[in-house]
């Protein structure tokens, strides 16, 4: 079982967590995820900054510009990872845009990422169509190369992301870029059904989800929350990361609450 | 002539680098794509209003002042800059608007650098009663004001984009992030052969009518065929345009001319083919500039159509080929050509093209005077004046 894998048990939703690395700068960034595995985490999403990061909305924007200035290159990111893997179990996932794997050069990319300690990798500007040769990579180097579905997805899509994806299966919940957002989309539990029908991995939900509240929803109909953009927030508004310490917590409980019947929208 | 292959590459270049939320309406705008250019009444549309409404087609005019002062290969202007709204970007708007207007799409959004793009698709959004926004990097917005007073006068809406290095690249991520979010009723309307496929194919289609026409005009004036075609290169459409209907004619050679802004030797130049290698960028694997650890690099041209750190899958698949060269001229070179066609034709090109011209002229002064240069002058240059009068020092 794969290290990604192993995150998903049986009467337990996976909290998965996604931090900048590099943001707010590069000594943070352990300690952040120290306190997300202590709070709950079961996997940490580290996202290796891009300087055009067009599937994200502001948040993740600014913390990818900051975390640049401060130096941040895969390697700074490779030797974070590397760092954090020595002092925690928990998986870890990196989360970038396909260029900066393809000027590291593919292979060397995972060689390192394997050495490092990484479990997971997602791309979102790469679709199947153009994953075959990072998919056979990847597992070489026992990473598992997670793809991402939408709304949008249609049943062809699905069915082939059902076949390919490793790990789980990343459900974008709405339209559109990364971000906090006040609601979670109607159409978010037909989605995870269409999806639900084709594929046997665990699907996890994120975009836009940043309150307890909303997590619980989402873990009653999908097998995994990803929090991402609410945590930088929270980092950005307390630098000594009580208050990240205190709302994974709180995302930790709405997760472990028995669930809780989906009210009609 | 079958380029590209069924996932959208040229050779090496190409295909679909995007969010999952787009690559449905990627698949449904190649298949309404492929069944408007096989429905004469799309394509009889397109054709009555590039000539009723663009004024197409446009002329060849044969700069003979030009080669008078210079010397050499007799230099052929195609004359895009007297399209309506003084750019060929026209082109490319007028065939996406109709396209989205058979999609059923009612909200357009698209970026511009320059400007003229943005100018283009508001103008055929005001014609085909489209609503429009138009992303444009607020640097640009800064250096390019006319063009934003005549998108606004057109009833579009122009959103300034402070990202990164506030230009072309910029606009374009602000574009897709708009597209992410509302891609049910909007269609994103992309001014040059870059992005994910089919847009390359889409838009090289729709600016390939400046080459068919300067393919006809040169056979009728001249009974043959030119020697080389020269055009500038930033994402591309204005060389694709001109390039690709000539494709199979091997005798005739192209040269796309880059911006080498400051110089190559500074990093700020936009050379992309003659300066970068490949990587992925806005939806598609192409050459582009960045640095050691695989981030995109800011660029610099005085002509805010060049100043893009990627550029067009079908040009690299022709550098790499061998079918075309690429080469590049500075900030200083392009100022040189602007005026050289200025003094002695009495045309103002816009800056983009001016790199053309430049090269275009040192290029004739070494061939004989039988030789045949025909050069893409894309757009006119009543937007450059206010860079081109501080540049040259002139009292305002």
């Amino acid at each position: 079982m794969s290290g990604i894998a192993s995150s998903f048990r049986p009467g337990r939703k996976a909290l998965i967590g996604y931090v900048t690395v590099g943001y707010p700068d590069i000594k943070t960034t352990p300690e952040i995820a120290a306190v997300l595995a202590a709070r709950g985490c079961d996997i940490i999403e580290l996202g290796i900054p891009f300087s055009d990061p067009l599937a994200d909305g502001a948040t993740i924007q600014k913390a990818s510009f900051t975390a640049l200035q401060n130096g941040t290159t895969p390697d700074v990111c490779l030797e974070a990872a590397a760092g954090i893997r020595k002092k925690l179990d928990v998986p870890l996932a990196f989360m970038t845009y396909y260029n900066p794997v393809l000027n590291y050069g593919p292979e060397a990319f995972c060689r390192s990422c394997r050495e490092a300690g990484i479990n997971g990798l997602i791309v979102p500007d790469l679709p199947p169509e153009e994953g075959a040769e990072l998919e056979t990579i990847t597992a070489g180097n026992d990473i598992d190369l997670i793809y991402l579905l939408a709304p949008t997805s249609t049943a062809d899509r699905i069915a082939a992301v059902a076949a390919r994806s490793r790990g789980f299966i990343y459900l974008v919940s709405l339209t559109g870029v990364t971000g906090a957002r006040d609601t979670l989309p109607a159409d978010l539990e037909s989605f995870v059904r269409r999806v639900r029908e084709k594929a046997g991995q665990p699907l996890c939900v994120g975009f836009g989800v940043a309150t307890p509240e909303q997590a619980g929803r989402v873990a009653a109909i999908a097998d995994g929350v990803i929090v991402g953009s609410r945590l930088l927030q929270l980092i950005d508004e307390d630098a000594t990361l009580a208050r990240l310490g205190t709302f994974v917590a709180s995302l930790r409980r709405a997760l472990d609450a028995p669930p809780i019947r989906q009210e009609a929208n | 002539m079958a380029r590209p292959d069924a996932r959208g590459y040229f050779g090496a270049y190409g295909g679909r680098f995007v969010p999952e939320t787009l690559m449905p309406a990627l698949a449904e705008l190649e298949t309404v794509y492929a069944a408007a250019m096989a429905d004469t009444d799309f394509t009889g549309e397109f054709a009555r209003l590039c000539r009723d409404y663009i004024g197409r087609p446009t002329p060849l005019y044969p700069a003979r002042q030009l080669s008078a002062k210079i010397g050499g290969a007799a230099i052929l202007l195609k004359r895009e800059d007297l399209a309506h709204t003084g750019a060929h970007k026209i082109n490319n708007a007028l065939g996406q608007g109709l396209l989205a207007r058979r999609m059923g799409k009612t909200r357009i959004i698209a970026e511009t650098g320059a400007g003229q793009h943005g100018v283009a698709v508001a103008t055929v959004c005001a014609m085909l009663g489209l609503e429009c926004i138009i992303y444009m990097g607020s640097e640009d917005i800064r250096r390019q004001a006319p063009n934003v007073n005549r998108i606004k006068l057109m009833g579009a809406e122009v959103r300034p984009v402070e990202s990164g290095s506030r230009t072309l690249k910029d606009a374009i991520n602000e574009a897709i992030r708009d597209w992410v979010s509302n891609v049910g009723d909007t269609h994103y309307l992309l001014g040059s052969v870059v992005g994910p496929h089919p847009y390359p194919v889409i838009v090289r289609d729709f600016q390939a009518i400046i080459g068919r026409e300067a393919r006809e005009q040169v056979l009728e004036k001249y009974g043959r065929l030119p020697d080389y075609l020269v055009a500038c290169v930033g994402g591309g459409s204005n060389s694709i345009g001109l390039f690709h209907p000539f494709y199979d004619d091997k005798d005739v050679k192209f040269i796309g001319v880059e911006a080498a802004g400051k110089g190559l030797d500074t990093p700020e130049h936009s050379a992309t083919l003659v300066a970068g290698r490949a990587g992925v960028l806005h939806g598609t694997k192409s050459y582009l500039l960045e640095d050691e650890s695989g981030q995109i690099r800011e660029t610099h041209s005085i002509a805010p159509g060049l100043d893009y750190p990627g550029v067009g899958p079908e040009h690299s698949f022709y550098k790499d080929s061998g079918r075309a060269t690429y080469t590049a001229v500075t900030d200083a070179q392009a100022l040189e050509g602007f005026k050289l066609l200025c003094d002695t034709e009495g045309i103002i090109p816009a800056l983009e093209p001016s790199h053309a011209i430049y090269h275009a002229a040192q290029l004739a002064k070494r061939l004989s005077e039988e030789k045949l240069i025909i050069v893409n002058l894309s757009g006119r240059g009543d937007k450059d004046l206010e860079i081109v009068t501080r540049a040259l020092g002139m009292q305002p």
